[in-house]
C-alpha cells in the first residue's frame, strides 16, 4: 500500500504513540484487504461504547489511550450506550468521559444522520453500527465499510480509512437479485423482509425489486434486520435507492421473495402476552415521526399500559420529542423515551423475560439472548398490550 | 523446516505451538483473565494460550475480540505470537494494540500441537524447530 511521506512518518511515531497505533491498525487493514492508499474520511461512528460488549479489556484499552493524548481528527459520534445496575453505569460513564476526552461528540445512537452526523451522498466514512452503515451506503449513497470499534477508532484518530471494499465502484455493484413478490407494504412487512433477505444473503449486496417503501423509516428498518441476520451493508432497491441505476452490471443469480418466507420468520416471534414484561420500540432509534406515531396510538388506546413501553431515539430525537409534548404524553400512558441508550447492550436479562417489538432486529438478538419475543406492528403492540 | 507467510505484526518469538482447526472467537471465546480457551465450540477448549505460539485458520465473532487479545496481554496471559491461515480485522487489530507478532498466509495444516516453533514475523517466516 502506497503511503505518503507524512503518513510514513506517523507510522515511524514521530508524532506519538496514539496516532502511530492507529496507524498501524489502518496500514494492516489495508494489506490485508488490497488497499492501493488511504483515503480522508468526512467522519467516523464508534461501536465499543456499551460496557457490556466492551468490558474490562476494551475500558483498559480506551483508558490506556486517552492517557497517551489520542484525539481524533474528523467529527466523530458514538453507538449507543448500555444501561444496566449502578456498578455497570459506572463504568459506562467512564467509557464516555475517555471518549469526550478525545474529542469526540459523545452523542450515542445508531441514528447518527438524525442529529449530529448525516453524511451526504458519495462522502467516505468510517461507521461501525450495521444498521447505520446499512443506512449510509444504501439511502445516502455514502460509502463505509462495517468498521469494527478499534478500526473505526482509528480511522477517527488519522482521519483517514484504507480504499477498500465499499469504498470502490467495483464493490458497490449488486451480486444478487432479489424479486419480492410478497406484497410488502407494512412497518411490520419490510422488517420480516430485512430478516429473512440477511439470513439468505450473508455479505451479498443485492438488487431488490418488487417494494416500494412509503416512508423511509420502512427501509431503515429492513437494512437494520439485513445486517443483524446476515451482513448485507449496502443494498439497492430499483426506483429508490440513490445508485440502483449503475447497480446491476453483470449477469446475477436471481432470488423471489414470496410470501410464506414472510411468515416463517413471523412465526418464529410469536410469544403470547403472559409471557412478556417489556414493549419495545426504537430499534434502529425511532425519528420524530415514528415518536409522534406512538403518542398518537396510545392516546387513541386510551388508558395506560400495564406492560411498560419503551422507545429508543437518540438525543437529538427525545428533546425534539420533549419541546413538542410528545414525551409527556407517552409517560402519561407508562412508556418513556431512553436516549442514547441501547437494550441490545444492555445486561437486562434480570429485569425482564419477554419483549414485545416491531424491529426483526430486536427480535433476532433478544430471541438469541434467551428472551421470549412477540413481532407486531406499533399499532398491534399498543392496541393489544394489556 | 521454514514456512512462508505474510508479516501482520512484526516481531520474534519461539515457543510450542497450540493449534486449532477451528476459527477463533476471543469475545467470550478466551478468558481473558486466565487465557483458557472457553468456546464451547473450540477444538482446543480447556486449553491456555498463555506463552504458546497460537495457531488457528481465522478470527470469528466479535470486533470486542480486539480488546480481548489487549486485556491478556495486560494480564500476562497472552500467546507469545499468533499464526493464522487468513488475517482478518479483529484478531489483526487485536495483535497490533497487544503487540503480538503475528504472521498470516501460512499453510498451518503443515503444523502439529506441542511443535517448537520460532517465529519471525518482520520475515513472514515459520521455522519449525522440532
Amino acid at each position: 500500500m502506497y503511503l505518503t511521506k507524512e503518513e510514513e512518518l506517523i507510522l515511524a511515531g514521530e508524532y506519538g504513540y496514539p496516532l502511530q497505533k492507529a496507524m498501524e491498525i489502518l496500514v494492516a487493514l489495508g494489506e490485508i484487504y488490497g488497499a492501493n492508499r488511504l483515503i480522508p474520511i468526512k467522519s467516523a461512528q464508534i461501536a465499543g461504547v456499551s460496557y457490556k460488549n466492551l468490558g474490562k479489556a476494551g475500558l483498559e484499552f480506551l483508558r490506556d489511550l486517552a492517557e497517551a493524548g489520542a484525539k481524533v481528527t474528523v467529527y466523530t459520534t458514538l453507538n449507543p450506550a448500555g444501561i444496566g445496575d449502578d456498578e455497570f453505569m459506572e463504568k459506562q460513564r467512564e467509557v464516555l468521559e475517555i471518549y469526550r476526552r478525545m474529542g469526540i461528540e459523545a452523542t450515542s445512537t445508531c441514528t447518527p444522520y438524525y442529529g449530529a452526523n448525516l453524511p451526504k451522498f458519495g462522502d467516505h466514512l468510517a461507521w461501525s453500527e450495521s444498521s447505520a452503515v446499512s443506512f449510509a451506503n444504501s439511502i445516502i449513497g455514502a460509502r463505509t465499510n462495517r468498521e469494527g470499534g478499534p478500526s473505526s477508532l482509528a480511522a477517527a484518530i488519522v482521519g483517514k480509512t484504507p480504499n477498500y471494499g465499499l469504498h470502490l465502484d467495483e464493490n458497490r455493484k449488486a451480486t444478487v437479485r432479489v424479486e419480492v413478490l410478497a406484497d410488502v407494504k407494512s412497518f411490520l412487512d419490510y422488517s420480516l423482509l430485512g430478516y429473512h433477505l440477511g439470513t439468505v444473503l450473508g455479505s451479498d449486496v443485492p438488487y431488490i425489486t418488487g417494494i416500494k417503501p412509503e416512508k423511509i423509516e420502512y427501509l431503515k428498518e429492513m437494512g437494520a434486520a439485513m445486517a443483524a441476520t446476515g451482513s448485507v451493508a449496502l443494498y439497492h432497491v430499483e426506483g429508490e435507492t440513490p445508485e440502483y441505476r449503475h447497480a446491476l452490471v453483470d449477469k446475477v443469480e436471481k432470488i423471489t421473495v414470496e410470501r410464506e418466507h414472510l411468515m416463517e420468520v413471523r412465526e418464529k416471534f410469536s410469544s403470547g402476552w403472559d409471557e412478556i414484561d417489556l414493549i419495545l420500540l426504537g430499534c434502529p432509534h425511532a425519528s420524530l415521526p415514528e415518536v409522534k406515531e406512538v403518542a398518537e396510538l396510545l392516546k387513541m388506546r386510551g388508558r395506560p399500559l400495564r406492560t411498560p413501553l419503551y422507545i429508543t431515539a437518540s438525543r437529538a430525537v427525545k428533546a425534539l420529542a420533549d419541546s413538542l409534548g410528545y414525551t409527556e404524553v407517552i409517560e402519561r400512558y407508562n412508556g418513556r423515551i431512553l436516549p442514547d441508550s441501547c437494550l441490545v447492550v444492555s445486561p437486562i436479562g434480570d429485569w425482564f423475560e419477554g419483549i414485545a417489538t416491531n424491529s426483526g432486529k430486536s427480535a433476532f438478538y433478544f430471541s438469541s439472548f434467551g428472551f421470549e419475543v412477540r413481532l407486531d406492528e406499533a399499532e398491534k403492540l399498543i392496541m393489544e398490550a394489556p | 523446516m521454514k514456512l512462508k507467510g505474510r508479516r501482520i505484526v512484526g516481531g520474534n518469538a519461539e515457543g510450542r505451538v497450540l493449534l486449532s482447526r477451528k476459527p477463533l472467537s476471543f469475545l467470550g471465546g478466551v478468558d481473558p483473565e486466565t487465557g483458557i480457551v472457553i468456546d464451547a465450540e473450540s477444538d482446543i477448549r480447556g486449553e491456555s494460550i498463555k506463552d504458546r505460539i497460537l495457531v488457528f485458520p481465522r478470527g470469528k465473532g466479535s470486533t470486542v475480540g480486539s480488546y480481548v487479545i489487549y486485556q491478556l496481554k495486560k494480564n500476562g496471559v497472552a500467546p507469545k505470537a499468533i499464526i493464522v491461515g487468513e488475517a482478518e480485522t479483529i484478531v489483526a487489530t487485536g495483535a497490533i494494540i497487544a503487540g503480538i507478532p503475528m504472521v498470516d498466509k501460512i499453510d498451518i495444516s503443515k503444523l502439529k500441537n506441542g511443535q517448537r516453533v520460532r517465529v519471525r514475523a518482520d520475515e513472514g517466516e515459520v521455522i519449525i524447530v522440532e
